[in-house]
């Protein structure tokens, strides 16, 4: 039921709504502006800096590298995510949750150790600069967001569907292929989008692995963080925003198509 | 049921569990474990290793490290419950339109990129920030406020990012929360303020601890935004690591500081993983 709520709490609230939101969408005005310099609010808007952005090729190589790296990362991790939380859900195991939370260390172990770690390796191996290996690696980061994503997919598939199917004769991997993987697509397809972003935004891996040959799009913002706040990083900025509303979107789209098709099944 | 001879061993899915493990070993457990074992022998024997984390332990730089570090964590912990509790309760009272808002508010910085959000902070605080713009342009100051590459600058920017995680983590905690007990609670009564602190903060104490626990766990190896956000003497035990390695190219010593961040971080992870459950990590 409703109950009362005080009017300070809807006016702290609304502050920090307004907190939360108005950096990054500072950001995103002032990569329009038309001066020199950063400024807010921009006396005349322009889209200089968005031509100074895709207009360099430095920049424009890393938005390449950053795609391919992400896609790749992409395609492991939700692989590997899906038949993980499969077993998870469905499997049979006693140290269930001691087995998840090894799992769910790659987010929790310091990026930087991972990083210097991983780079330790990748020196040794000649693979520093290699798209496919940084891929590889971001996996292993993106691994546990497709986990806790899929996870809470999947315990929403009916079990029944499962057992009427096996019971009828179909064996398991026919079951997988043509029970659970239709069933739980939607949810694939919100863990492959953040998998997606995962990598995309990924920082302190690739500052070490990128080399000079692979610098992905958040490294060359660092870099150039480093150098001064030049508009042009806000460009940058802005347009890593834009691929998380776009991933938002289109996840927000298709958890409204699931929970339709659920509302199907049960009417 | 099936006979015990037709079971195969898929038949168990459990069994799909096989590959995760491979890739994390391959991919994350052996590299940590190599990088730190590599390092420190090139060190030399046991006991020169022990005197060489001694010596490094009790060394200004990394003393005065680790001091900044926690002390950064603890106040990042306490801004973001501060700031997170009242949001987290909102959220569990709100009608569906306010929810949908407030959540939005919410995900839309906790989905972007860290580098993002500690530029857009760089934007606002800087010398000739957007602040110091404002503040000048007003004629409340003359000088421009130093908001920046000091302990402010990092404490802003770190709040603002662990914050979501804060308050995913306190909502999870007081959905489950049932309204009767404030309800009952007031109806015998108790004033708003005594319900709160004897009946309903007691019940989202499990949020709390929670929350405060992963803040802190992702803050003391925070890199990012302390790094691009703090002063020369605001040097944090991560920033530490990535400098031995990047500019000194003494691996041994990063070894040792990681095996000490590795140490604070997966004691700290024991403790979450016995109060809460690990799959409503972030608050999914």
């Amino acid at each position: 039921m409703e109950r009362s709520i005080p009017a300070w709490l809807t006016t702290y609230v609304v502050f920090a709504c307004i907190g939360l939101l108005a950096p990054i969408v500072i950001v995103c005005v002032v990569s329009f502006g038309g001066e020199g310099y950063v400024r807010f609010p921009p006396s005349d808007y322009s889209l200089k800096w968005f031509n100074a952005f895709f207009g360099d090729s430095r920049w424009r190589q890393s938005l390449v590298s950053s795609t391919l790296i992400a896609l790749i990362a992409t395609v492991i991790a939700t692989g590997i995510g899906f038949i993980t939380a499969y077993a998870l859900v469905r499997g049979e195991m006693r140290a269930r949750k001691l087995i998840l939370s090894l799992l769910l260390m790659p987010i929790i172990v310091p990026t930087v150790i991972t990083a210097i770690a991983m780079y330790f390796l990748t020196a040794k191996m000649g693979l520093v600069g290699n798209m496919l290996w940084i891929g590889f690696c971001h996996a292993v980061v993106a691994l546990p967001v497709v986990l806790l994503i899929l996870l809470s997919a999947l315990q929403g598939v009916d079990v029944n569907l499962e057992r009427a199917a096996l019971s009828l004769g179909a064996s398991r991997t026919r079951v997988f292929f043509k029970v659970v993987v239709p069933i739980a697509l939607p949810g694939v397809l919100s863990a492959a989008l953040f998998a997606f972003l995962a990598s995309f935004d990924e920082l302190v891996i690739s500052l070490f692995l990128a080399g000079a040959r692979a610098q992905t799009l958040p490294v060359r913002i660092w870099n150039s963080l480093h150098l001064e706040i030049e508009p042009v990083v806000a460009a940058a900025a802005t347009f890593l925003i834009g691929i998380t509303g776009i991933v938002l979107l289109v996840d927000g789209g298709v958890r409204r198509l699931r929970a339709r098709a659920g509302s199907q099944d049960r009417g | 049921m099936t006979s015990r001879a037709a079971v195969k061993p898929w038949n168990d899915p459990a069994i799909l569990i096989l590959p995760a493990l491979a890739f994390l070993l391959l991919g994350f457990f052996v590299p940590i474990v190599w990088f730190l074992v590599a390092a420190l022998r090139e060190i030399g024997g046991v006991s020169e290793i022990a005197g060489q984390i001694a010596a490094t332990l009790s060394s200004r730089a990394v003393t005065s490290a680790l001091i900044t570090t926690n002390w950064i964590a603890l106040l990042v912990t306490l801004l973001t419950l501060v700031i997170g509790y009242p949001i987290a309760y909102y959220l569990t009272v709100g009608d569906r339109f306010r929810f949908t808002l407030v959540l939005f508010c919410i995900i839309v910085p906790y989905f972007t990129s860290v580098i993002v959000r500690t530029y857009s902070w760089m934007v606002l605080l800087g010398r000739t920030g957007i602040i110091n713009q404002m503040l000048i342009g007003s004629g409340l100051i003359d000088q421009p406020l130093p908001l920046l590459y000091n302990k402010f600058g990092i404490l802003i920017g770190m709040t603002y990012v662990l914050l979501p995680y804060m308050i995913l983590t306190l909502y999870a905690a007081m959905k489950a929360i049932d309204p009767s007990y404030m309800r009952a609670a007031q109806a015998l009564g108790a004033s708003p303020l005594y319900a709160f602190r004897n009946v309903y903060f007691p019940l989202s104490r499990h949020g709390v601890v929670s929350g405060a626990l992963i803040v802190f766990i992702l803050a003391i190896g925070f890199f990012i935004t302390p790094a691009l956000m703090g002063g020369p003497s605001d040097v944090m035990i991560a920033m530490l690591i990535e400098r031995s390695v990047e500019i000194l190219l003494d691996w041994p010593g990063a070894a040792i500081m990681s095996l000490v961040l590795l140490a604070m971080t997966m004691v700290l992870y024991a403790i979450y993983y016995r109060v809460t459950d690990v799959e409503r990590m972030m608050g999914s």
